[in-house]
């Protein structure tokens, strides 16, 4: 039944969600491929998170479904997608505080191995190819400096860096940023959209984003969600030409 | 992380010392003691890997306590009496010998540990608590109405089990033994706390969103988690049990669960060396302050109750904090 292209690694269809009489998800169909960043944008309470958590596997939704790489994983768990291939960040830091920045990496190259009962009694530290893999992404984020320190002594910003580190160190065949600016500087900004704007050769990056710049600066297309349903989706230009998407969300003084 | 080690070894040598001049002086009831610490110590840290490395606060660790009482007793009961233990489809019988007793209670236990982690990993927080001191309950009543083995009075076992090569009536022999698995048990948890697991069940402590994020499941690893956990209390549990020469419901009290629990507050939770602490500190004041006063628990409150106010490091994050200063 997956009729889009082969080259969407992601994809949505119809996903509508019930939250007793408020529809939080109207018959929502997205798809992501290869090589892109599709940003997702709308005001808050247009169901973003509802959306965000039936595509991860924390919601189920009541109608619709979800394909990985041409997989139906609308009945899989959290766990079960991660395993799929897809690499997440939250919208608040989700690290172990009182762990290393490298430690929190390592969970995430562990994750990508599999399974943490293989090695119950050797320190996992010590292990070269899972350091080695949490090392490279770290480097790749620019925090191969912090390695040592604790994570909860991180900026604002480098939890976001590492946020995007651990995604990394699980190689997913997607990923999904949940507001990854949020809460960020104009330095941090940028920083952090140079970096996703290197990403998206690795895996395409579906972009949950408050930021308009950043949006604008990465997005190959937009989908703008509105009261639960997509109202437009499509190139950068052509969504700020949609006039609907004007009137509703962008706001006639922030119409470029 | 080089500074706990380091504190954790001075902690065992002084155990070690502390026995080694009671038994210089001869001061057999001091080793008692201190064996009576060492088995407690066993018991908390079983409790410590899944309070202190997985976050989970289980006030029900005196069912595997008691079960692993209840497997040396049962064992020895029927070896004592030469009563077997089944007849059919094999005869099997009784044993005094430790080392088997030790696998039956580490087996038993970490099956119920499963059965119990089953149904009650799915609750967190308070509800947790509640679900596994009601397990811990259920035991407890399921001993004291079970007439088989003695009820709510117990079972005597008249002759220390045996471990080959020892005698083990001789309290620093035995002492020996027992701190020989503590050895292990602190070495375990040190692994495990290193470990590959030990990382994904700290990640399940501190925020299992990420865990189930990287693809890793945090209830089976917190499961198995608590299966470890379960099992080296029944151990400990086993060991109690050959201290006395004795075992009663009250293993499975839930009281016993608290005081388990105590050893590792009072010590320091997530620390290798904490329980070891907890429970000697815990056996010294119940010796000491029960020689003042028989209302000695007040003392106790008191001093649990600044403990955690104060120092929730327990004793020995205030020994790591004071040397970093």
């Amino acid at each position: 039944m997956p009729e889009a292209g082969a080259d969407a690694v992601l994809q949505a269809r119809g996903l509508t969600k019930h939250f007793g009489a408020v529809v939080a998800s109207r018959d929502v169909t997205l798809d992501l491929r290869a090589g892109e960043i599709h940003a997702l944008i709308g005001p808050n309470g247009a169901g973003k998170s509802t959306l965000i958590a039936q595509i991860t596997g924390e919601l189920a939704p009541d109608a619709g479904r979800v394909w990985l790489e041409g997989r139906d994983v609308t009945g899989l768990g959290t766990v079960a997608r991660a395993r799929a291939g897809l690499g997440r960040t939250f919208q608040i830091s989700a690290l172990m505080m009182e762990a290393t920045v490298l430690q929190n990496a390592v969970l995430g190259a562990l994750g990508r191995r599999g399974t943490a009962f293989g090695g119950l009694l050797r320190p996992v530290l010590g292990d070269p190819e899972l350091r080695g893999q949490a090392e490279t992404a770290l480097a790749d984020v620019g925090l191969a400096d912090h390695a040592g320190i604790v994570a909860s002594e991180l900026s604002h910003g480098q939890r976001r860096q590492l946020e995007v580190a651990v995604a990394l160190t699980l190689q997913p065949r997607a990923f999904l940023m949940d507001e990854p600016m949020a809460g960020l500087g104009a330095d941090g900004t940028r920083a952090l959209t140079s970096l996703l704007d290197g990403l998206r050769a690795r895996a395409p990056i579906l972009l949950v984003e408050h930021d308009m710049d950043a949006v604008f600066a990465l997005a190959d297309r937009i989908s703008v969600l509105v009261s639960g349903a997509v109202i437009a989706s499509g190139t950068v230009d052509e969504v700020r030409r949609n006039p609907e998407v004007r009137r509703a969300y962008l706001g006639e003084e922030r119409a470029p | 992380m080089g500074r706990e080690t380091g504190l954790t070894l001075a902690v065992l040598a002084a155990f070690l010392a502390i026995v080694l001049w009671a038994e210089a002086a001869g001061e057999p009831f001091t080793i008692t003691l201190a064996t009576r610490a060492a088995i407690f110590a066993i018991a908390g840290i079983g409790l410590n890997i899944a309070l202190g490395m997985g976050g989970l606060v289980s006030l029900g660790h005196a069912a595997f306590f008691g079960i692993g009482g209840y497997a040396m007793g049962i064992l020895a009961h029927h070896a004592q009496l030469f009563l077997p233990l089944a007849e059919w489809p094999l005869q099997i019988g009784g044993t005094n010998s430790m080392p088997v007793i030790w696998l039956v209670a580490l087996a038993t236990s970490a099956l119920a540990a499963l059965g119990i982690g089953l149904l009650s990993l799915r609750t967190t927080g308070v509800y947790f608590i509640m679900i596994t001191l009601a397990f811990g309950q259920m035991f407890f009543y399921f001993m004291v109405s079970w007439p088989a083995y003695g009820g709510e009075d117990g079972l005597s076992i008249y002759i220390r089990n045996d471990f080959p090569g020892l005698n083990t009536l001789d309290p620093i022999q035995f002492f020996g033994l027992v701190y020989a698995v503590l050895l292990g048990a602190v070495g375990l948890y040190g692994m495990l706390h290193r470990s590959a697991f030990g990382l994904a069940l700290s990640a399940a402590r501190q925020n299992d969103r990420r865990l189930a994020a990287v693809g890793i499941d945090p209830f089976r690893t917190r499961l198995t988690a608590f299966v470890i956990s379960g099992a080296l209390t029944g151990l400990a549990g086993a060991l109690f049990a050959d201290l006395n020469r004795f075992v009663s419901p009250v293993m499975f009290s839930w009281q016993t669960s608290g005081e388990i629990m105590i050893f590792v507050i009072l010590g320091g939770v997530g620390r290798a060396a904490g329980p070891i602490v907890g429970a000697a500190s815990f056996i010294a004041l119940e010796h000491w302050l029960g020689g003042v006063s028989d209302y000695w628990l007040i003392y106790l409150g008191a001093i649990l109750l600044g403990m955690v106010l104060f120092a929730r490091g327990g004793i020995v994050g205030l020994l790591l904090g004071q040397a970093r200063a």
